[in-house]
């Protein structure tokens, strides 16, 4: 597998005076399911359009499988597209949709009527031949969207928040079939998405943006539990930040004083400087406890519970502690908003739960 | 209610009737054995229609008409195209100025445009004829043309064109394949309405035909003798018809654009 597939090499894209995409530079794996995930304005569909040659960037160079594709048209590139909205052609049907794009590859009758027949097994289209984008449901204009797409056996499939359009469950399903698709064909996969839990369940690595520039690039897991900023570690999840000011070094932990909790040993894996810096420590809800007695975890604090919010599989509690100055939020699968009738509770935190980060 | 229903049923009538009774009395009075547009009716004729079909003058200047109306709707349409597409796609700076520029002849009275068409055309040293009039009418159509097109175009998903360049299509196949085809039925629209245009208009024709009439031309000039207007009354019931033929002809095209069986226009890839 080549680690370096496709090269993106100082890639700015301005708009006037807004730069959409900033000097980014990264490289993507050969059969990877990667994705671009970033609140909207991030800049993430610039660079999925400037990898499909739609726009053109301002400076930078883009490389696929060894040559340079920075100032190829889209029809000359080996890159397919999955629309947002699918772009299904309305005035011919599911086959023509399909066949669309091998008028040019200089494939006989019989090859082409191979491909699509492969393709449309694939996406689980027979028996839809011959009907029109007016005719199929959301789903199905996905699946012809991919269909389209992937006939043309393009080096790279890039897909541009796909799965929007479609409710819960059926985004859900696609998820999982895109995901199994992707194994199974062994295409290189460029996603895009805003959706945090989308790019974390399909994804082998995803870039985080922001403002045009990549916040951090890594695995789901890294990206969940080792955020290497604050825009991270909040956009990802969801996530409480405590105040804390750094002491002295011991290794590769620091001390920090948090809050009005006093100094605790916390692992320092951004090698954050100890000079008395303000920092922050962000602390997920489901790595807290409630519970309605003390605990002997390395921070137990007592609170009152503000509100609650009952979600099925688990619920939040919104937390006010003397501690701390934010009301903290925490989750749990054993208590529900009917288990603390008078609001008081303890609310406990493992040193090793706590990630530090550096204050922007 | 009931009462409401009734008045609004009444006024649709009344629409209707201020509408169409003037007209209706074109085709009756065409077969009227008579000379005079008057009542009571003295008899059923077709003679007019026989006389009419007998002058070569007339079957003159309708060639003149479509000759005219056929080259002033393919260039006025083309032209509104591109302008409707450049409107309805792209943000550019001096885009209002421009909209407007390309509708102004539309507002402009049409006597002004006709005296300003013919100094200039006549102090450039060229002859009068049907060039300048087609010219002229090109003019005039294209706002029309345009007010069509782009109301096709606004709203029309430009995704799809990138689709097909994302599939390996170069600019001139995406126009040719996708494109095209979807704005067929707006184009249909504006090559008939701005044909119909040009073939009713006279102001301009008036001032630029010199001796080649068209057929409003040819018309007006028939009625100064009264003893030749009952042809002009059967020429007259005859347009009515190719009209409004022309106008279901239209609506029946735009719906077979939209309906089920979607009409392709693209090149077949194999079968």
């Amino acid at each position: 597998m080549n680690d370096s597939f496709i090269q993106i090499n100082g890639i700015s894209k301005h708009f006037g005076n807004v730069k959409a995409v900033d000097d980014v530079s990264f490289q993507i794996k050969e059969g990877e399911f990667f994705s671009l995930l970033g609140p909207s304005g991030c800049g993430k569909t610039t660079l999925l359009r400037l990898l499909a040659g739609f726009e053109y960037p301002t400076s930078g160079n883009l490389l696929l499988d060894g040559s340079d594709i920075t100032a190829l048209p889209p029809d000359k590139r080996p890159t397919n597209m999955v629309f947002q909205n699918y772009a299904i052609f309305p005035h011919i049907n599911v086959e023509k949709n399909v066949q669309f794009g091998l008028r040019k590859l200089g494939l006989t009758n019989d090859e082409i009527i191979k491909r699509v027949k492969d393709v449309l097994s694939l996406v689980k289209l027979e028996g839809y031949e011959e009907r029109y984008s007016s005719q199929l449901s959301g789903g199905q204009r996905q699946r012809v969207a991919l269909a389209r797409a992937l006939v043309r056996q393009p080096k790279v499939l890039l897909l541009d928040e796909p799965l929007g359009a479609l409710d819960k469950k059926l985004r859900d399903e696609m998820q999982l079939e895109l995901r199994t698709l992707q194994k199974e064909i062994g295409i290189t996969f460029v996603f895009v998405t805003h959706d945090q839990q989308e790019a974390i369940s399909m994804s082998d690595r995803v870039a985080v943006m922001s403002e045009g520039k990549i916040q951090q690039m890594s695995s789901p897991n890294e990206l969940y539990k080792n955020p290497q900023n604050i825009f991270v570690s909040d956009f990802i999840g969801e996530t409480n930040f405590l105040k804390a000011k750094t002491e002295s070094k011991d290794g590769e932990y620091i001390n920090v004083n948090i809050e009005d909790l006093g100094s605790f040993k916390i692992k320092n894996n951004l090698n954050i400087s100890e000079n008395a810096s303000d920092v922050i420590c962000s602390v997920r809800p489901e790595t807290m406890m409630i519970d309605k007695e003390k605990s002997d975890w390395d921070i137990c604090l007592e609170g009152k519970i503000k509100q609650t919010s009952y979600l099925g599989e688990m619920t939040k509690f919104y937390v006010e502690t003397k501690e701390i100055e934010k009301i903290i939020t925490v989750s749990s699968q054993y208590f529900d908003n009917q288990s603390f009738q008078d609001g008081k509770c303890f609310i406990s935190i493992n040193l090793n739960d706590i990630s530090l980060l550096n204050k922007k | 209610m009931e009462q409401k229903n009734n008045t609004l049923l009444i006024y649709t009538l009344l629409y209707f009737a201020f509408l169409y009774i003037p007209v209706l009395f074109l085709p009756i009075f065409s077969f009227n054995d008579a000379n005079y547009m008057s009542f009571p009716l003295s008899g059923f004729t077709t003679e007019h229609y026989e006389e009419m079909w007998a002058k070569t003058n007339l079957h003159k200047a309708l060639w003149a008409s479509i000759k005219v109306g056929v080259v002033a709707s393919v260039v006025s349409t083309t032209i509104a195209l591109f302008a409707a597409k450049a409107f309805a796609r792209y943000k550019f700076r001096g885009q209002n100025i421009s909209y407007g520029a390309i509708m102004i002849p539309f507002l402009i009275p049409e006597i002004i445009l006709a005296v300003a068409i013919l100094v200039i055309w006549l102090s450039l040293g060229f002859k009068l004829g049907l060039v300048p009039v087609t010219l002229g009418h090109i003019l005039f159509c294209t706002p029309f043309a345009m007010l069509i097109l782009i109301a096709r175009i606004e709203g029309f998903d430009f995704s799809l064109e990138e689709a097909s360049r994302d599939l390996g299509e170069n600019a001139w196949g995406t126009f040719y394949r996708v494109s095209l085809p979807l704005y067929l039925p707006g184009i249909i629209a504006s090559l008939l309405l701005s044909f119909i245009i040009s073939f009713d208009e006279f102001v301009l024709a008036f001032f630029l035909t010199g001796s080649d009439a068209t057929l409003p031309m040819y018309m007006w000039a028939q009625m100064r003798f009264i003893q030749k207007l009952p042809h002009v009354l059967a020429l007259g019931a005859v347009i009515i018809v190719f009209t409004t033929f022309i106008v279901l002809l239209a609506f029946w095209l735009r719906n077979l654009g939209q309906g089920k069986e979607k009409a392709e226009f693209g090149i077949k890839i194999h079968e």
